[in-house]
């Protein structure tokens, strides 16, 4: 009987190979989004500040970390930075730095726009009950902010999930450059294997970002 | 009783600015304790602004503004423990839409009066029994009509026990069949002994509640009459053109 190539994923230590290869990327995301979240939410206080300069500062930032592609900002943290102040920054740290650039820039502006769309009345409301600054910011603002921003918030985490595919450029070996390795050795016995080797790959991402999913979704029910 | 003792609300000279347009100059009101005043005016005319000078979410440029004897200041950090003296409620349905209607209540009493829960929970029972609300306490305000939210809003001032209550046009974005509801709570509480401050558009409302009637324009008090005196005899030409405003005859 003609072998379908699935075995190819087994072969040897291929499939804990790709296991690895996943864990790579899940640590660098998982570090640059928790960073992204925690310096996003003041990035986003921040831009509130009527302050013209800090309006000026946040805004220069984040349009260029916009116009800026992910992998462009990657070689100027790994290759450019290394020529031009001879900073050795490894391959993982110039990842996780990027990543949290690009998060907190774009965390920022979804905690901004989410505080911006508490309605002025429910601060009036609150003050008119008595509560102070302090007050209203912990029992009425926070909580509504925090449920608008969990959507946006969590479609942010799994696109910074996906977009550390790009740190194979500068080198790191994460599920996808495992994939293409595991795919050329196997080349000549196995020609189907890059169907079955990406598949993997594309299920591996899934269960990456279905947990995160669900919690989204779990939240959005319990805060309706 | 003397007579400072009585006074519940005393604005004297009361002026605010916005840049350059004069909303409030020169306001002089005085309400004693149990009385039911309310504030006529077209819009514009600066009620709005007054009422918020007097709890506080607006600064004014001179004058004071005493709540039983206490000088509001805003911003000030008495201010936050003067403005659970004054109960306020706004024309916009402001409950908090994260909470249900319980929590709604109970929640300043408990974190800003740090009453006990089981204290402001039979409080927050009784009135909203009162208004004929309690099987909605679990409810979320989304679930509620414009008038049901409004009566809620009403008790969750009232559940801080406020010994003044401000009412800013609190009718005025409800659907006409729900105006009624609100205002039967608001005539309740006036006949409680509530002293309250209400801005309005009612007439026959005004006309009903009111101990008195004081007419504002262009930020200044221009009558400030017991209610019959005003309904039936006002004495400027600027208070009759506007109660004609309210009267429709057939030519």
């Amino acid at each position: 009987m003609r072998a379908s190539g699935i075995e190819v994923l087994f072969l040897g230590s291929n499939f804990a190979r790709l296991v690895e290869g996943l864990w790579v990327t899940v640590r660098i995301s998982l570090l640059a989004v928790l960073l992204s979240l925690l310096l996003g939410i003041l990035f986003g206080l921040f831009m509130t500040l009527q302050n013209p300069i800090a309006r000026a500062v946040s805004r220069v930032y984040l349009e260029f970390i916009r116009i800026m592609p992910q992998l462009v900002l990657l070689f100027i943290a790994y290759f450019g930075v290394t020529r031009a102040f001879g900073w050795n920054w490894d391959a993982e740290f110039s990842a996780v730095l990027v990543f949290t650039l690009w998060g907190t820039a774009e965390m920022g502006d979804l905690v901004r726009g989410a505080l911006k769309s508490i309605p002025q009345h429910q601060y009036d409301s609150a003050y008119a009950l008595g509560m102070n600054r302090r007050q209203t910011f912990l029992y009425i603002i926070i909580p509504q902010t925090l449920r608008r921003l969990l959507p946006p918030t969590i479609n942010l985490t799994t696109r910074m999930i996906k977009t550390t595919s790009l740190v194979v450029l500068i080198g790191i070996t994460e599920v996808l450059k495992v994939g293409k390795q595991i795919i050329d050795v196997n080349r000549f016995q196995y020609p189907t294997a890059s169907l079955w080797v990406y598949g993997a790959v594309f299920v591996l991402y899934f269960l990456a970002c279905w947990p995160i999913s669900l919690l989204a979704k779990y939240l959005e029910k319990r805060w309706r | 009783m003397a007579d400072e003792d009585r006074i519940m609300l005393e604005i004297a000279g009361l002026k605010k600015k916005f840049g350059e347009d004069v909303i409030l100059d020169g306001v002089d009101l005085t309400i004693n304790k149990g009385e039911v005043v309310v504030m006529l005016g077209s819009s514009g005319c600066g009620k709005s602004t007054l009422l918020r000078c007097i709890n506080g979410l607006e600064s004014f440029d001179e004058g004071s503004i005493r709540i039983d004897g206490e000088e509001i200041v805003s911003g000030s950090k008495a201010m936050t423990h003067l403005s659970q003296k004054i109960g306020m409620v706004f024309q916009s349905y402001d409950l908090f839409p994260h909470r249900n209607i319980l929590d709604n209540i109970t929640l300043a009493p408990v974190k800003v009066q740090r009453r006990a829960k089981e204290d402001a929970r039979a409080q927050a029972e009784q009135l909203l029994r009162r208004v004929g609300l309690w099987e909605k306490r679990k409810a979320y305000p989304r679930e509620l009509s414009g008038g049901q939210k409004q009566r809620v809003a009403i008790v969750r001032a009232l559940c801080m026990n406020p010994e003044i209550m401000l009412f800013d046009e609190v009718t005025a974005a409800l659907d006409p069949e729900m105006v009624r509801e609100v205002l039967d709570v608001m005539l309740e509480l006036a006949q409680g002994g509530m002293t309250m401050l209400i801005v309005t558009h009612e007439m026959g409302f005004a006309r009903a509640v009111a101990d008195r009637i004081v007419f504002l324009d262009e930020g200044k008090i221009l009558e400030n009459l017991p209610a019959e005196t005003f309904f039936n005899n006002p004495s400027t030409q600027r208070a009759k053109d506007f109660l004609q405003t309210f009267e429709f005859k057939k030519h």
